[in-house]
């Protein structure tokens, strides 16, 4: 297929601009471009055409199942792109001033409320862009708390060895030290490993609950305690929060502070439609230190509050992704409580079913009863000479997106796969027939998954060739300059 | 899978040659085989100081980055540069013109008593 620029031809317009009838207004020279900017030239049903072919050799969650272990690829309602579409939303200027955009900011606060309410918190803000930014934003919040309490920030943050990539990352950016403990037999938190680490200088412990082996912490009120009788503080990263709606809640698990990613259990767009979306949720002893500017309300209206003197700052440019917020708040709206818990339930049984019927085709070295997602090992297929990899490009040949692999890291050759609540029995038992079919192609004839995908638009990817000369400019490859 | 009878090994799957007095290290073939394709290695340029059993550089292959850590403690004496440009080097010949860095042990005698002979290392992978 042709890039966009490879059909430009000179001169083309898509569009006839109207003569101007307004004076020409002066642009110093500094500021005037030397040469027009170096746009495709084409019409307008060049434009659609190219894109909806190219969506249309893409995969994604509107065209078929997307079982992205850890990244709640669920189905997105169309009614929260109607909502953020309306003109009061989408044609908002985020300069306005706050008297003129009260019904905006009563969309903000309404979400904070719910959101707290589903995380049982106590104060929220919307600011972080997405999962990583919220635990970013936590830590510097224990941070801040800790220095205003005891004058000393403390040095080490634990987190176990299933924990996401970014919470290691989060912490170094936070200024703390990585102490990583190695989870127990049973793929859990080890109440022993994490006892013998924590002491006067952990700053905090960071959970992912359910765990990213799918597995719920079911000792998490121990390991809570254990930290807090330290004078430590306890964070859930919620990228896993679509197995709890309902059923239990962070804040009542005795998490000081959590993140809810948007674009996961409340259907916003993820995975390239973004942008993300990750407020934190804090206990009322961390709320002075949330970032600035906080939403409040005084005589009947809403404002922005700036004069925080504890606030750890600002982490976003203005409110946050607002209409990610409109979307979500829409979505909380329209499945209302019952729904949503609907949704945890149904993520979980649909999750256990996959568990069940590909338990005898793939190894499960943690076999005891999930949440909302399941760890499968490609053990068995790699004695065949059959890698996960292989495994995963083959699927593409179904037309599925393949799970997450190679995560997390203590399960050898992972398929961490998360069904998420939006599918039908139709499509698991689709994905599960795909799934034997691999299985049986690997010990039949485990050559030809090698050359898997076989009738995908493009065949395997050279991913070493995109790693090491990565070189997405369409004029520095072909002119040699940007 | 080969696992050379004149190296020693650590559990977290590096190799190390000792000749006169300095140590060659690398990771061995099980190590670069279940990484996959290596994309990227970060290495310290010497004099730097390692530690025993502590990270001194980061391997990034197409799945995944991991930690390389030191068999021994020491100064750094060399570093290939070669891998900057061909870290491929590392998958196709891990005991020959992958190696990593060359290191001075600082208390040879003590630490390796904490390595694996080829058998021990071989029954960990088994």
């Amino acid at each position: 297929m042709n890039l966009i620029f490879e059909l430009s031809k000179k001169g083309r317009e898509g569009i006839q601009a109207p003569p101007m009838d307004v004076p020409q207004a002066a642009v110093s020279l500094p500021m005037q471009r030397k040469m027009p900017p170096r746009l495709p030239e084409v019409t307008e049903n060049q434009v659609v055409r190219h894109y909806v072919n190219l969506s249309s050799m893409n995969h994604h969650v509107d065209k078929d199942f997307y079982p992205l272990g850890s990244c709640t690829m669920k189905y997105n309602p169309k009614i929260n792109d109607e909502i953020a579409s309306h003109p009061g939303f989408s044609a908002l200027h985020p300069m306005q001033p706050a008297p003129t955009v009260q019904g905006a900011l009563q969309v903000l606060h309404e979400l904070s409320q719910a959101l707290c309410k589903i995380a049982g918190m106590d104060a929220i803000t919307l600011q972080p862009a997405a999962g990583a930014q919220g635990e970013l934003t936590a830590l510097l919040i224990f941070r801040a708390y800790l220095l205003k309490r005891d004058g000393n920030p403390r040095k080490k943050v634990i987190i176990p060895d299933s924990a996401h990539g970014t919470n290691p990352a989060s912490i170094a950016m936070a200024g703390y030290e990585i102490v990583q403990i190695a989870s127990g037999s049973d793929g859990l938190l080890d109440i022993g490993g994490l006892e013998r680490v924590v002491d006067a200088d952990t700053a905090a412990l960071m959970v992912t609950n359910p765990n990213t082996l799918g597995l719920f912490e079911s000792r998490i009120s121990e390991a809570v305690a254990l930290v807090h009788a330290a004078g430590g503080l306890v964070y859930m990263d919620g990228a896993n929060l679509n197995a709890l709606l309902g059923i239990t809640r962070p804040g009542d698990m005795g998490f000081d502070a959590c993140h809810l990613n948007l674009h996961k259990t409340f259907s916003t767009p993820h995975g390239g439609g973004g942008p993300g979306s990750g407020p934190v949720a804090v206990k009322k002893r961390l709320e002075p230190f949330l970032p600035l500017p906080v939403l409040s309300m005084k005589h009947g209206g809403y404002f922005w509050e700036w004069d925080r003197p504890d606030s750890i700052g600002q982490m976003h440019g203005f409110y946050g992704n607002f209409d990610v917020a409109v979307r979500a708040l829409t979505y909380i709206l329209t499945m209302g409580s019952d729904g949503l818990q609907a949704v945890s339930e149904n993520a979980i049984i649909n999750a256990n079913y996959l568990r069940a019927r590909l338990a005898e085709h793939y190894d499960l070295p943690y076999s005891q009863a999930c949440m909302h997602e399941v760890v499968f090992s490609g053990d068995r297929q790699k004695a065949r000479g059959v890698k996960t990899l292989d495994i995963a490009k083959r699927l593409l040949d179904f037309g599925f997106h393949p799970p997450t692999v190679y995560f997390p890291l203590i399960v050898h050759e992972a398929l961490m796969i998360e069904p998420t609540e939006t599918e039908s029995k139709e499509t698991l038992d689709r994905f599960v027939d795909a799934m034997i079919q691999i299985d049986r192609e690997s010990q039949a004839e485990p050559e030809r998954l090698h050359d898997a995908p076989m009738n995908t638009p493009v065949r395997r990817l050279d991913e070493v060739g995109a790693a090491r000369n990565l070189n997405i400019n369409y004029f520095a490859q072909t002119h040699g300059s940007i | 899978m080969n696992f050379p009878s004149d190296l020693l090994y650590t559990k977290d799957h590096e190799w190390v040659k000792i000749e006169n007095g300095l140590a060659t290290v690398g990771i061995t073939d099980y190590a670069q085989s279940e990484l996959g394709d290596i994309v990227y290695l970060q290495l310290p340029a010497p004099p730097g100081r390692v530690e025993q059993g502590r990270a001194f550089g980061t391997i990034e292959a197409v799945k995944a980055v991991s930690d390389i850590y030191a068999p021994l403690s020491g100064t750094i004496e060399a570093v290939n540069e070669v891998l900057a440009s061909t870290p491929e080097l590392v998958n196709q010949d891990p005991y020959g013109k992958g190696w990593m860095v060359r290191i001075k042990p600082s208390i040879l005698e003590t630490e390796k008593q904490n390595l694996l002979d080829p058998e021990a290392y071989k029954a960990l992978v088994g």
